[in-house]
Formats: C-alpha cells, sequence, structure tokens
C-alpha cells in the first residue's frame, strides 16, 4: 500500500458573508491534520475566516465531453438575466 | 529558470495539417488563450512536458530553501530573521502549490519527489551555488527572485489552468520577496566599509548564475519552438534575461556598487543594455553535478525525506487507527 | 510597586523562552519530514520571534539602559540568559522536537491564560496576543504527539525516548524564586507553582491518548530561569545567533 497521504482539495471563506473558494490542495493523513495544515499553507496572509477540507477522492465533477449537453441549454435562457427585460427609467429603480 | 532546459516530449511542431482532429480542436483552443483544465484532453506530450517543467520548478523551489535556510539561524536581527524565515516558508509554499498543479496531470507528489531523489529530474542550476555571507541573502531576493519574477509574471498567462492559478497566486506573495532583498542591499551598501565589500562581493558572485537562470540562448534552445505554441513557456530566453539586465543595472547603480561584469553598456541603438555571456561550460557542469553546492543540496534532500519517514508513516498509521475505532464504534 | 530590575529580570525569562525555541524551530526550515510539516513549524518559529520583540523591547524599555530588544538578543553571553533549560535542549529528531514543542506550549499557554490578567497592563496585552498563538501551537503539537505515540511501532518508540529524555528539564517550570515572589505580590504573575495541576491535567490526557508512559520521577534539573547552571547547548546556539552582531558591532542591517 502507498504511504503517501491522501490529497485533500482546501475551500476558504475569504470574509464573512463570502462564499468559500477553493484555493489549492495539500496532503495530510487525516481530515483533523488537513485542516490544520491549510491553516498553515493556505491562510499565512490572514486570508480566511472559516476552511473547509475534503478529500479530492470524494470530489465528484462533471466530465469536459458534458460540457455541451449540461451548460449550453442555459445560454438560450437569456430570461433569466435581469438585462433581457426593458422597464422604463421612469419607473425608477428595479 | 526555475525550469531551465526542459525537453519538449516530441520535437518539431506539427503543422495542422499533420494533426489529428483532436488535436487541431487542442490547438485551437490554446490559440484563443482557452485554458487547459486537469480532465480536459490533452496529447500525451503536453502533459509529459508539463509534468517535467511543472515538477522541476517545484523542485526549485524546495531544494531553493537550502541556499537562504543556510542563513536563519545567523540573521543579524530579530526582524530580518522574522523575515527570511517567512520568506523561505513561501518558498516551501510554492512548491506545495506548484506540486500540486503536478498532482492534477497524474503524477503524483511522492513520484516526483523520488525522481528528484534519483537524480532523474533537475531544479534550477542556480541553487547549486553558495550563500557566503550575509548580502548573499539581499542579493538571493534581489536577483535571483527578481530572475524568477520576470519569467514567473510570464507564466501568468501559460496554458495549462492550474499550473497558471499556481503562478498568480506565487506572483502575488513574491513580491515582497525582491523587495525585501534589495532593502537588505541598500543598507549593506550604504552601511560600513566591511557591509559594503560583502555587498559587491555578493553581487560579483552571484550575477553570472543569475544570468544562467534564463537558459541557454534562444538559437541553441532546441525545445522551445513547441513549448511556445502550446504556451507552456511564454517569452524566449533571451527576451526574458534581457528585460532583466535592463530593469537591474539602474537599481545596482542607485546602490552606488561597482557593475558586475565589464560588459555591462548602455546600447543607445538597441535601447537596451549590452552585456556579456556567462561561462556557459560551467552552466553544463552545473547542470550534469558539478556545480559548487550540487551533492550536497540532494544530500541535504534526501537526508529530510528520509529522515522523516518514519513520522509520515507514524501519522498514517495512526490515521488509520482512527478510522477503523470510529467504524467500530458505528 | 515592582521594582524595575526584578520586572526586568522576570520579563527576560519570558522573551529568553521564545527567543531559543524559536531559533531551534527555525533549524528544521528546508529539512521537515513532509512540506506542509515545514510550512507549520515555520510558522511556529514566527509567532515566537515575534513574541520575542515584544517581551525583550518591554524588557529594554523596563531596564532603561537605551538597549532594544536586538542588542539583547544579541549581545548578551550565556549567564545572562534566562531561559528554561526545556527550550535550548537540541531538536534532536523530529519527534524530539514535537515533544519539546508539547511541553513546552502546555507549560506556555497556562502561563499566558494567568498574564491576561497581570496587574501590569503592558504584559496583559503582549499575553493577550501571544495567548490566541500558543493555543494553536499546542493544538497542533498535541495533535502530532499523540499521532505518532498512537502510530508505528517506530513512532511509538522514539515518542517514548523523546518524553523520556525531556522529562527531567520539565519540572524546572514550575519552580519559584524570588522574582516570582515578587511579581506574585505586585499582581503581575501568577507563582509557578499554581500551574502545576493544570499543566499534569492536560500532559496526563494528552500522552494516555498517545499511549505513552509519563516517567515518574519527578526529578528537575534547573539553573536556566535564573541563569545559574545553563546546558552546554546554549553556548553553541548563541554564538551562531549571534555571530555578525558580534563580528561587526555597530553596523546597521
Amino acid at each position: 500500500m502507498s504511504n503517501e497521504w491522501p490529497l485533500w482539495e482546501v475551500f476558504i471563506r475569504g470574509q464573512h458573508g463570502l462564499s468559500h473558494r477553493h484555493v489549492g490542495s495539500l496532503h495530510a493523513p487525516d481530515a483533523d491534520m488537513a485542516i490544520k495544515n491549510a491553516r498553515d499553507v493556505y491562510t499565512r496572509r490572514n486570508e480566511g475566516v472559516s476552511i473547509w477540507v475534503v478529500e479530492a477522492r470524494h470530489i465528484a465533477a462533471t466530465a469536459p465531453g458534458d460540457k455541451g449537453p449540461l451548460f449550453e441549454p442555459s445560454e438560450s435562457k437569456v430570461y433569466r438575466h435581469p438585462t433581457f427585460f426593458d422597464i422604463p427609467d421612469e419607473v425608477g429603480h428595479m | 529558470m526555475y525550469a531551465q532546459m526542459i525537453k519538449t516530449a516530441r520535437s518539431g511542431v506539427k503543422t495542422r495539417e499533420e494533426m489529428t482532429e483532436q488535436e487541431r480542436a487542442f490547438q485551437d483552443k490554446i490559440d484563443a488563450d482557452i485554458k487547459i483544465e486537469p480532465r480536459d484532453w490533452m496529447p500525451d506530450d503536453y502533459r509529459a512536458t508539463l509534468i517535467r517543467q511543472i515538477g522541476q520548478h517545484a523542485h526549485s523551489e524546495v531544494v531553493g530553501q537550502l541556499p537562504e535556510g543556510n542563513w536563519i539561524t545567523r540573521a543579524p536581527t530579530l526582524e530580518r530573521k522574522a523575515i527570511l524565515l517567512a520568506k523561505v516558508q513561501d518558498e516551501a509554499g510554492h512548491g506545495l502549490y506548484l506540486y500540486s498543479a503536478a498532482e492534477t496531470l497524474g503524477e503524483s507528489r511522492d513520484e516526483l519527489v523520488r525522481l528528484l531523489h534519483e537524480g532523474r529530474m533537475k531544479y534550477s542550476s542556480i541553487f547549486n551555488y553558495p550563500t557566503l555571507n550575509w548580502a548573499d541573502i539581499g542579493a538571493v531576493g534581489w536577483l535571483v527572485d527578481g530572475a524568477a519574477i520576470v519569467n514567473q509574471v510570464a507564466l501568468q498567462r501559460t496554458s495549462y489552468g492550474p499550473y497558471a492559478r499556481a503562478m498568480v497566486r506565487i506572483c502575488k506573495e513574491e513580491s515582497f520577496h525582491a523587495r525585501q532583498g534589495y532593502h537588505a542591499m541598500m543598507k549593506m551598501a550604504l552601511g560600513s566599509p566591511e557591509q559594503r565589500k560583502m555587498a559587491q562581493d555578493a553581487l560579483n558572485r552571484l550575477w553570472f548564475p543569475a544570468m544562467m537562470m534564463f537558459g541557454p540562448h534562444d538559437s541553441e534552445s532546441t525545445h522551445s519552438e513547441q513549448s511556445m505554441a502550446w504556451k507552456i513557456k511564454v517569452k524566449s530566453n533571451d527576451e526574458l534575461r534581457q528585460q532583466f539586465v535592463d530593469q537591474t543595472i539602474p537599481q545596482i547603480e542607485y546602490l552606488g556598487l561597482e557593475l558586475p561584469e565589464p560588459g555591462i553598456k548602455w546600447n543607445e541603438d538597441r535601447g537596451h543594455y549590452d552585456f556579456s555571456d556567462p561561462d556557459w561550460s560551467e552552466f553544463m557542469d552545473v547542470l550534469r553535478g558539478n556545480g559548487p553546492c550540487n551533492v550536497d543540496r540532494m544530500n541535504a534532500r534526501r537526508k529530510a525525506w528520509d529522515d522523516g519517514e518514519w513520522v509520515r508513516d507514524g501519522l498514517l498509521e495512526h490515521a488509520r487507527k482512527k478510522a477503523a475505532r470510529a467504524v467500530a464504534a458505528e | 510597586m515592582v521594582r524595575d530590575d526584578f520586572l526586568f529580570e522576570y520579563l527576560l525569562r519570558l522573551g529568553d523562552n521564545t527567543l531559543i525555541l524559536g531559533h531551534r524551530v527555525s533549524e528544521w526550515c528546508g529539512h521537515a519530514p513532509v512540506l506542509e510539516e515545514d510550512i507549520a513549524l515555520a510558522n511556529t518559529a514566527l509567532d515566537m520571534i515575534g513574541q520575542t520583540q515584544m517581551w525583550l523591547g518591554l524588557a529594554a524599555e523596563v531596564e532603561g539602559k537605551g538597549r532594544n530588544a536586538d542588542a539583547l538578543a544579541f549581545t548578551r553571553d550565556v549567564w545572562d540568559f534566562r531561559n528554561l533549560l526545556l527550550v535550548e535542549m537540541p531538536n534532536g529528531d523530529f519527534g524530539q522536537t514535537l515533544m519539546r514543542q508539547f511541553l513546552f506550549d502546555a507549560f506556555h499557554s497556562i502561563l499566558l491564560g494567568r498574564l491576561m490578567t497581570s496587574s501590569d497592563t503592558r504584559i496583559a496585552g503582549i499575553a493577550a496576543k501571544a495567548s490566541k498563538e500558543v493555543s494553536y501551537h499546542l493544538e497542533r503539537s498535541a495533535e502530532t504527539v499523540v499521532g505518532l505515540g498512537d502510530g508505528t511501532e517506530q513512532s511509538h518508540e522514539r515518542m517514548q525516548a523523546a518524553l523520556d529524555y525531556l522529562w527531567p528539564y520539565v519540572g524546572e517550570a514550575f519552580i519559584g524564586d524570588t522574582v516570582d515572589a515578587e511579581m506574585v505580590a505586585a499582581g503581575i504573575a501568577p507563582d509557578p507553582a499554581s500551574l502545576r495541576a493544570e499543566f499534569d491535567e492536560i500532559v496526563t490526557r494528552v500522552f494516555a491518548e498517545a499511549t505513552l508512559k509519563l516517567p515518574e520521577s519527578r526529578f528537575a534539573h534547573k539553573g536556566g530561569k535564573t541563569g545559574n547552571f545553563h546546558t552546554e547547548h546554549l553556548g553553541h546556539l548563541i554564538s551562531t545567533l549571534q555571530w555578525l552582531q558580534r563580528a561587526y558591532p555597530g553596523c546597521t542591517w
């Protein structure tokens, strides 16, 4: 069995109110140490208020070939975007 | 640079006609500045070349901790000690980011480390030179990090997404490295006669090794063409070297130090500084393992790795036991 | 009011502990078992260097002889140092370094917690800042001691050996003297003996989890914090630490 520590993906909330964002990866023997390592590696410059780690093998992802079917249909649904609708200036901010 | 003499895994660039449809679509994406991401299709040679380049870059960061680390315990003030330690720690971080980028291509960090320790992968020639006096620490930050950042700023636009993103993060963190080095040099160059002597000695000794960081002349660099087409390499060796010289000479003059070699002269026609070639046979010797510190550097890295084995194994074994106990308790 | 020379002496003890241990930990930079640990050790060392600047800065101010933190760190000789013997012990292997760190962190975190309510607001202020850093150090070093103690057979043996080697240097932290008594009387600092119960509680819990056996002997080497009797190791450490300042005195770096 390989004795390389598992790979973890690190997500950090930069400021209160923001979402966690993927910042990078690291190795750690378990989740507790992964969080500590993330704190030491990825918040050296005061970058975070909250950390998530997840072992890389647990991430499910879209395959590159799915790009067309998964994402292109939403391109045609322009009515989901506010700028689709012309509202007269007189109505005021909406 | 931190990745020198990277052999592109293929010689010569394929014409569009020679490419398969997949290869053409790939090249189109690169030409349109669309980033390649880990799960996207990519030519095997692109993957292999990137692993080599990113791996060598990562090794350079980690081996690069050693020459500067050599002075952490001898830094002359508490503040200088903290600055130097934070800087060398950043290099470890940069190595980690880069190994992570290489891992997205399917090569584990442990495997890359093994290849380094077996002498099958290289790191930048510059780290095979010693740091002999305290001004070397200033000079390394100023010249070596200064040279590196010229290259790394360009690499933020490299075609492989994870590599480009690592570069963005690294460049952001590196911005203080060259400045702290120059600041330390200023104190020395404008200090006592002995400090000035240290500063001049460091500049003279590290100048040509810094020039070598950019690699051989474009005319000698046979593997660049494909890497440029793939945007793994963004600017040529000679372009980057000239850019570095042009930005550094005025900084030397500000310090009031003598220029490190007589060939440096402003060339009005070119609008650039002329400068002498480093001794390229010395460069080749260093790459072959015969630099002043090659053996010591590799011994230090192997020792750290070997001595650390029981620690890595111990903590992993504990994690397994803990997980097994958690399952048993359910 | 406490006499300035007692207060100066007490502040040296605080600052020299972090100076010497910070130096020791910084020796690891570039040589740790894995990059993540290399980076974490550097963070610990950086925190301790920062704490040193604050404690020795205040010591120099209290002394009132125009010295600063650097003058205290870089121009005193071995007999002037007031750190615990524990922190000057060599790094040894990674296990010995982490065991030393844990033993010191456990003591240090309790001490800083008490210093936060010091009658001297300058001390309380520094302690409040340092205490946050040291709580994390303790969490990390304790977790590593547990992981290695309860890891492989080899890691367990090495951690037990580290504990057996370092244990006789622990007791000194809890032995009071005249300086301590003056601090207690002025409400500046706690009686060191009063920290022992909480310390024992922490180490007993962590070593149980780490499956390590606490040595029975309470024998304690002493002389570090009074400056009477350091180990041979300290002289080598400070000759490295101070070399540039000694060889080229009076320069600005």
